[in-house]
């Protein structure tokens, strides 16, 4: 079956190449020591690490600006509440959102799926179809199959090659279908690296009348992202993977779908005026925003958009490029190594299984060695099913990452063949 | 960290390589699925009893090459056990692999179990060491089908 490619594969300008010895000096916890070696981190698809200028956003605020927002007439509430809603109108410029009432703070990927879900959700009616994709994590599997439980609708799956590429043949049938509501895609697979061509299927989703969310979680970090000319519905990631705090994320949603949306969770700040009669809930964003937020954690992601645009994402995505080249060429000379997720478009991610190896043992010696990578299902669990493993060793990049620390990968891969093979 | 060599011993890499009793077993009394959620291990364990004696065991599945070599050491020393004397292994294997021994017991003494000793100081692994003998756990005291080390 044929595979449409219609993502540039490198922008046809080159990038000024990324300064990584001064980027890595940039975050403290890259010094560390672990095992008796120095730390080598190859797990930045579960989370990044901070640079220090994150650190000290959410450090000032709790020690100078600690107040809750949106509420007092205090000085300090004053000063929060302008430093939250700075850090919302920093990250929409960087995802260029036309509206700051676009960008809603929620916990991460997962909650803004859950609240896409629960509320678009609610129109449903019985026989309509959610579409979704062979190499969703399964954040963006579950919330839909509950849902189409809920309301009798029907989740389609669109299958994937042997690379570990969406086949766009099968994706138009299933919209052909003419049922097809609500369309979930990773922008970037987390378990292969695979970068899906969202924006061309956004573009064949709203032409069967879909509404798209992209999970956008794995590709923020790692390529320049405009939610006006992807056009997606909604576009969903997560502040920890971005080199932002844990327990923040956002979810954008063009504004006219999000007015007439129902309220996701319900409490103080989502509303303009309660009687015990009836409750009048606030505008956009503020009415899917219940509660006290994680104030330190935005304030913290808008500190992570201003480093992150203080880069060229040109360069970085060209330096993590090359690391996936470089990291996949190295691993496929070793015998026994095999590259699970060989797509033509990757960002960020190698995956891979050792003959005879578990890769859970191979996660242990390289952890010996100082190399901290993931191993098991990545929480995608029909993706290693589609390859026939129960798990593969990940290794995830950064913007830091050198190609010396690959070459402390191989090795210690090397190692565990020893140990073990 | 501890020494590599102390978790994967030769006896723990022999297991791994040439599981003992790694086949599906028909007309077992008790087959039960054993999960860890957190790295995808899966085997199942297969029982066959005579009275009160453990008459077979065997397990399959896919998993680390501490949960199969686990699993293996586990089947090869239960066959001929009582059931009682299988529940006393269980729990003396969970407290040399969580590094809880009691006063005075000393983990040379646990015979072919003391080469699971090294998992003690890898707390990450400790669920991969005892998912099968949960599973067994399971298959000795309730009728429960399945069982997650989450």
């Amino acid at each position: 079956m044929s595979v449409k490619h219609d993502i540039a594969p490198m922008k046809q300008h080159s990038a000024e190449a990324l300064d990584v010895p001064r980027v890595r000096s940039d975050f403290p916890i890259l010094a560390e020591r672990v095992n008796g070696h120095a730390l080598v981190y190859l797990d930045n698809a579960a989370t990044s690490q901070k640079p220090v200028s994150v650190i000290d956003a959410t450090s000032r605020y709790y020690r100078t600006q600690n107040a809750n927002i949106h509420r007092g007439v205090h000085h300090l509430s004053e000063e929060a509440t302008k430093a939250y809603e700075v850090a919302r109108s920093k990250i929409r410029g960087w995802i260029n959102a036309s509206l700051t009432q676009e960008l809603i703070f929620v916990r991460g990927t997962t909650e803004a799926i859950n609240l896409v879900a629960a509320t678009l959700g609610a129109s449903l009616r019985p026989g309509d179809e959610i579409v979704i994709s062979a190499l969703e994590h399964h954040s963006n599997i579950v919330p839909w199959q509950l849902l189409c439980e809920q309301r009798q609708a029907r989740l389609r799956v669109v299958p994937m090659n042997d690379r570990g590429e969406l086949l766009l043949d099968d994706y138009e049938h299933l919209l052909q279908g003419g049922k097809v509501r609500i369309v979930a895609l990773s922008h970037v697979s987390n378990a292969l690296g695979t970068i899906n061509p969202v924006k061309e299927m956004t573009a064949l989703a709203h032409r069967a009348g879909a509404d798209v969310l992209i999970d956008g979680a794995q590709a923020v970090p790692h390529m320049s992202v405009d939610v006006q000319d992807l056009d997606a519905d909604f576009y969903a990631f997560s502040g920890h993977k971005m080199y932002g705090p844990t327990g923040v994320g956002i979810l954008y949603g063009k504004k006219k779908i999000l007015e007439s949306l129902p309220p996701y969770q319900s409490g103080g700040d989502m509303i303009k005026s309660v009687t015990f009669e009836k409750t009048i809930f606030n505008d956009l964003p503020f009415r899917f925003e219940a509660g006290t937020p994680n104030i330190a954690g935005g304030i913290g992601l808008g500190a992570a958009v201003d480093y992150l645009a203080a880069l060229d994402m040109d360069a970085v995505r060209d330096h993590e490029h090359a690391l996936v080249a470089r990291a996949t060429e190295a691993l496929e000379a070793v015998p026994g190594v095999r590259i699970i997720g060989t797509a033509l478009q990757k960002a960020g991610v190698v995956s891979f299984v050792v003959e005879n190896i578990h890769p859970h043992d191979i996660g242990t010696i390289l952890d010996s060695d100082g190399v901290a990578i993931r191993t098991g299902h990545h929480c995608a669990q029909p993706t290693m099913l589609r390859f026939g493993i129960p798990a593969t060793a990940r290794a995830s990049f950064a913007l830091y990452n050198t190609f010396e620390e690959i070459d402390v990968l191989v090795r210690s891969v090397r190692h565990a063949i020893e140990v073990l093979g | 960290m501890s020494d590599l060599r102390e978790l994967y011993q030769e006896t723990i890499l022999d297991h791994n390589k040439s599981p003992r009793n790694f086949r599906k077993m028909e007309h077992a009394d008790r087959a039960v699925d054993g999960y860890n959620p957190l790295c995808g291990d899966h085997y199942t364990v297969y029982l066959k009893f005579k009275g009160d004696f453990i008459e077979d065991i065997s397990f399959e599945g896919a998993g680390c090459a501490i949960s199969k070599a686990s699993a293996s050491v586990m089947s090869s020393l239960l066959i001929g056990k009582t059931k009682a004397e299988a529940q006393a292994m269980f729990e003396r294997f969970h407290r040399l692999v969580t590094g809880a021994l009691n006063p005075g017991e000393e983990a040379e003494e646990f015979g072919k179990l003391a080469v699971f000793g090294g998992v003690s100081e890898f707390p990450a692994r400790v669920k991969c060491a005892s998912l099968a003998w949960h599973t067994l756990h399971a298959g000795l005291v309730s009728n429960e089908a399945v069982v997650s080390t989450e």
